[in-house]
């Protein structure tokens, strides 16, 4: 079967256990969530799927086929892109170069790459940005710079950490939609990591939801919603705040 | 009128000479936090290299007596490949270590390298006759200007605009640039490091070993020491500059040298042999008012 899994993932430095025993699979056009109040080891699984962190247990796994010991950059030449808190772009360089160094990275040619990362400005909705410098954009617009930049090469699965940070509502909800054409349109396999719970509810079809480096439960938005165990890791009844009544 | 066009000139001229150095230590500087202090060290081993090894006064030429289309490349390639031997034998150890142990290990390849020449040539400097066609002066507008300050001047510009073509319009361009403002992020991206690392060394070399030539043909001798004051002065400028930015080098080298000629011209007599310690006083100036540099290159400022 065709997935992207961390199969008993287990993260430990110091005697620190960051995450034990994590499983969870991303499948082809699928939309996965990753919740999980902060410190619960989001960011340090994300960074295991990706190389950027060797597990001290377990393994990742493409396909059924282990990555273990693959650079990060081979992971990515694999199909397995990600976004980063906060963007990360290269601020001095225009929006178009940003995606076409990407594309060379990848082992493009320079034609090829200007080509795709023309395209995929324009599938994004962006291709009026092309030539403004990346620092320059606003945080959104930074934010689906990003996102199409990960998404040179047309990877097979994508890893958007916390890609509605600071966002209005609307802006979330423009997100949301492009999160949603990601993995049809595209038939990537997303994995969504969120602070904003009520988007990964209304985005999501599978929801893994991670506390102190333990998966304390999985299953569809209903199931994450009446959890008793989610509610009490959001700190009991304030959980209510975070996750609006009503949502789909 | 012609008084102004000869002062024009020189400030040119001395301006090219600290920008090319100083878009050399920028380069480098940008992709990988290095400021090679071995940099005016490279511009006098490209030039030795055309002599062969002799402690005479008068230089035995080895190359130098190369047609100047054969002697040109030889020089840069010179350059550029004790700069590309640096990195390898060298900085790439360095790789991971804080830009303050990379800049020892500079001094100390710098060291290395003058004594190196010292052994062969000793500290005496040589007088050479590189490229003397050049000494001609020209008359432009009733000024007589040497032909090799136009040339340097000429040869500035084209190198610039070649560069910033380079950077632009290529695939390697493209790398450096991405690398030069996020070394990880580019490395993550999967471009190639080392082959962008070495090319920027490569680059640095090349217009080191261009400077070399400019020196060697304006002062007609060969000595040990003659990167020392250039390199000093290019890392003055890209300071001023921006620690790396390019453009910022590159306006930051030719003020320095205007500044330069200008207090030269205009200091009192008494005063002229002090001009250094006024320059360097409009340069305290200017990094008291801005600390970041004229043009502070982003990849190197924290993210407000």
């Amino acid at each position: 079967m065709r997935r992207l899994g961390a199969d008993g993932v287990t993260v430990a430095f110091d005697g620190l256990t960051a995450l034990s025993e994590v499983n969870l699979a991303v499948a082809p056009g699928r939309i996965t969530g990753l919740i999980g109040p902060n410190g619960a080891g989001k960011t340090t699984l994300v960074n295991v799927l990706t190389g950027f962190q060797a597990p001290t247990g377990g393994a990742v796994t493409l396909d059924g086929t282990a990555l273990t010991g693959l650079k990060p950059h081979e992971i990515r030449r694999k199909g397995i892109a990600r976004t980063f808190q906060g963007g990360r772009l290269f601020r001095d360089l225009p929006v178009i170069d940003n995606l076409e160094v990407t594309g060379v990275g990848l082992g493009q040619s320079r034609r090829a790459a200007i080509a795709e990362a023309e395209a995929m400005l324009d599938w994004v909705g962006i291709a009026a940005l092309a030539d403004r410098i990346a620092g320059t954009l606003p945080y959104t617009d930074e934010r689906r710079v990003a996102i199409g930049r990960a998404l040179m090469g047309r990877p097979g699965y994508i890893l958007l950490d916390e890609p509605a940070a600071g966002m209005s509502a609307a802006e979330a909800a423009d997100l949301a939609a492009l999160v949603r054409r990601i993995a049809l349109e595209m038939g990537c396999g997303v994995l969504l990591i969120e602070h904003n719970v009520g988007l990964v509810l209304e985005l999501c079809d599978h929801i893994v939801v991670l506390d102190s480096g333990a998966v304390i439960e999985t299953g569809d938005p209903a199931a994450i919603r009446a959890s008793e165990k989610v509610r009490h890791a959001y700190m009991g009844t304030a959980a209510e705040a975070q996750m609006p009544e009503g949502v789909a | 009128m012609s008084a102004i066009l000869q002062i024009l000139f020189d400030a040119l001229s001395l301006g090219s000479l600290y920008a090319l150095g100083a878009l050399g230590i920028a380069l480098i500087f940008g992709v990988m936090r290095l400021v090679n202090f071995a940099h005016g060290d490279v511009i006098a081993f490209s030039i030795f290299a055309l002599l062969w090894p002799s402690t005479d006064a008068v230089a035995v030429i080895f190359a130098g007596n190369l047609p100047w289309f054969l002697l040109v490349p030889f020089v840069l390639v010179m350059g550029a490949g004790l700069s590309v031997l640096a990195e390898i034998t060298v900085f790439r150890r360095f790789r991971k270590a804080s830009p303050a142990t990379m800049m020892i290990a500079s001094f100390a390849l710098g060291f290395v390298i003058r004594y190196f020449l010292l052994m062969l040539f000793s500290s005496r400097p040589k007088s050479i006759s590189l490229l003397p066609a050049l000494s001609q002066p020209v008359e432009i507008l009733g000024a007589r200007i040497p032909l090799l300050q136009v040339i340097t001047i000429a040869v500035t510009v084209a190198i610039l605009f070649g560069l910033t073509s380079f950077l632009k319009r290529t695939r390697f361009g493209l790398e450096m640039r991405a690398a030069a403002e996020n070394f990880t992020m580019a490395r993550v991206l999967g471009v190639r490091a080392n082959r962008v690392i070495m090319g920027a060394f490569a680059l640095s070399g090349a217009l080191a070993a261009a400077i070399g030539l400019i020196l060697g043909s304006q002062t007609g001798t060969a000595d040990i020491q003659m990167g020392a004051n250039v390199m000093l002065m290019a890392f003055i400028a890209t300071v001023i500059g921006g620690l790396g930015s390019l453009p910022g080098a590159v306006i930051a080298g030719f003020l320095l040298g205007a500044a330069s000629v200008v207090m030269q011209v205009t200091l009192p007599i008494d005063a002229r042999p002090f001009r250094d310690a006024f320059v360097y006083g409009a340069v305290i100036l200017v990094l008291i008012f801005r600390p970041q540099g004229l043009l502070a290159a982003r990849g190197t400022k924290e993210r407000v």
